[in-house]
């Protein structure tokens, strides 16, 4: 999977590379299609994951893949932070500086116009990940349906990973650890990152951040399948323009933003 | 002068024979479960031994017959049989969990059958204040065999060793439904 990186900025452009911020104005009408979106979201993110049964493999017909709309992204929500510590267990409070980080809110500002923007980050899953190029061991690897994960069994901890992601999305677990939830063992000495809530999302559920999101109303995070045209999240990314962060680097996370 | 050197060496023969057959009279007369009886072992291949007796073990509840072994009792788990052969999984347990491993990880199959997180459920152990215990109590099931046999896993340094409090299986919270309950007793048919 590792070889045939397209060469810097290969993919830039189409649309992905939005760089100037529009001005969103929040009005009514806005909160309407939040709330409709939020029903079609749930309906879309269920069915093609359920379709598989649970001894089946995953196969590279899928491509998960997230749809962050930045501009209705809560400025000082952070539920999917929430959602997404109570979910797999890591919870902050204890050491800032070396507690897990699975996910985290950014505040993006434009220099130019003062105009700030928070939107959500996490580990991108990028279609070619420099995490799977660098790992010594082939811990880090990534599913046929393009999550990008840690196998912890064979994680030995060095760290590479961590240095090679460009979204700093990687945390390494420094203490040991008691009453881990079943379905997310984590332990120290190993490096983790999002799953895509791999648990969920292979019993045909969606991620905990995307469920707690749209509970919250606003409904900024999509969830779906990026290979089946028929999807949500595909008509979407062929409906509007659409942007990767760091696009530039060749990646092609499959984490997309809007209005970004 | 011989005859009395015949009749001693009967004797001693006689006593030695009552010797050596007073823990197997003890284990029939119902010898307290202490695990450890005094005498020695049949001349059969250890591991054969183990299996042998552990089953003898866990069908009768009686002490084995094995002599001057201090044998693991692992406690029974749940129901009456394991999810696969008793025998098949005392010895072989640690390739079907490294199976699945890998089948779940990579491939993200997610049957139940084999999984870690059904064995930890169904096999609980009970501790003094009725809560299952942790790993860290000499008594979990998985540590009972391994203090042992001087085996070593690093598991449940990242795998919960108990059920979630509260909780008598890992099915997912939202998936408790009659459907999901369905699927899974399907899936531990197999
Ligand atoms: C460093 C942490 C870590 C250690 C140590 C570890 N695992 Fe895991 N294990 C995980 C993670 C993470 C998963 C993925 C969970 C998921 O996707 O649901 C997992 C999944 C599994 C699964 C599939 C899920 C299930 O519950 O059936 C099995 C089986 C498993 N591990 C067995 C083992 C065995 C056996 C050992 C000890 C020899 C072990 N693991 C040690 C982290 C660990
Ligand atoms: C539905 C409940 C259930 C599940 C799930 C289950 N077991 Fe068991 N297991 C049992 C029972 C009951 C026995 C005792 C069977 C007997 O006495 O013949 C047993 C026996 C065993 C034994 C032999 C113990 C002895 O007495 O020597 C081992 C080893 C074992 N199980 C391992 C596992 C592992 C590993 C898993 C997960 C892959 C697992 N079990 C899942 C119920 C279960
Ligand atoms: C019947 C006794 C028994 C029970 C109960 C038991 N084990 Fe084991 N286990 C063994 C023995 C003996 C070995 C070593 C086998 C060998 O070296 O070939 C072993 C080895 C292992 C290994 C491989 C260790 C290594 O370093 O290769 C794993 C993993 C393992 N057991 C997991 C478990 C888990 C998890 C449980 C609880 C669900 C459990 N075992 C319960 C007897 C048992």
């Amino acid at each position: 999977m590792s070889g045939g990186r397209p060469a810097t900025g290969a993919r830039r452009g189409g649309g992905n590379a939005t760089s100037s911020r529009r001005d969103f104005l929040r009005g009514a009408g806005a909160f309407t299609v939040t709330l409709a979106a939020g029903v079609t979201l749930m309906a879309y993110g269920e069915t093609p994951a359920a379709a598989r049964q649970p001894g089946e493999p995953v196969t590279s017909k899928q491509r998960w893949g997230l749809l962050i709309d930045v501009s209705r992204c809560g400025d000082g929500c952070t539920a999917c932070v929430t959602a997404c510590a109570e979910e797999n267990g890591w919870k902050q409070g204890g050491n800032p500086l070396t507690d897990a980080q699975w996910i985290r809110k950014v505040t993006i500002r434009n220099p130019k116009n003062g105009v700030t923007r928070s939107a959500p980050v996490m580990c991108q899953h990028c279609a070619d990940p420099p995490c799977v190029d660098v790992c010594p061991t082939g811990a880090s690897f990534k599913r046929a349906d393009g999550i990008v994960l840690v196998d912890k069994h064979t994680c030995i901890g060095c760290r590479y990973c961590m240095l090679a992601c460009p979204y700093k999305a990687r945390s390494f677990v420094h203490e040991p650890l008691q009453d881990q939830k079943p379905y997310a063992p984590r332990g120290k000495g190993t490096v983790e990152s999002c799953t895509m809530c791999v648990h969920r999302v292979d019993t045909g559920r969606i991620p905990a951040c995307v469920e707690a999101c749209s509970a919250t109303g606003n409904g900024a995070m999509l969830f779906g399948d990026l290979n089946d045209p028929g999807s949500e999240i595909s008509k979407r990314v062929a409906q509007y323009p659409t942007s990767q962060i760091r696009a530039d680097l060749g990646l092609d996370p499959g984490v997309r933003y809007r209005n970004l | 002068m011989k005859s009395r050197i015949v009749i001693i060496l009967l004797l001693s023969t006689v006593v030695i024979f009552w010797l050596e057959a007073a823990p197997a009279r003890a284990v029939e007369s119902g010898l307290p479960k202490t695990g450890t009886i005094g005498a020695v072992a049949p001349s059969t291949g250890e591991a054969k031994i183990c299996t042998a007796e552990l089953r003898q073990m866990s069908r009768s509840g009686k002490p084995p017959l094995t002599a001057g072994v201090n044998v693991p009792r692992p406690p029974k788990g749940k129901g009456e049989v394991c999810v696969a052969d008793t025998d098949y999984m005392r010895r072989f347990h640690m390739d079907l969990l490294a199976h699945q491993r890998d089948d779940t990880v990579r491939e993200g199959i997610r049957t139940k059958r084999f999984s870690l997180k059904e064995c930890i459920a169904c096999h609980v152990v009970n501790g003094p204040d009725a809560q299952p215990v942790t790993y860290d109590n000499p008594n979990h099931f998985c540590r009972v065999c391994h203090d042992y046999t001087g085996v070593k896993i690093r598991c449940f340094e990242c795998h919960a060793s108990r059920p979630p409090l509260g909780l008598r299986s890992t099915l997912p919270p939202q998936g408790g439904d009659a459907k999901a309950l369905a699927r899974y007793l399907k899936d531990v048919e197999q």
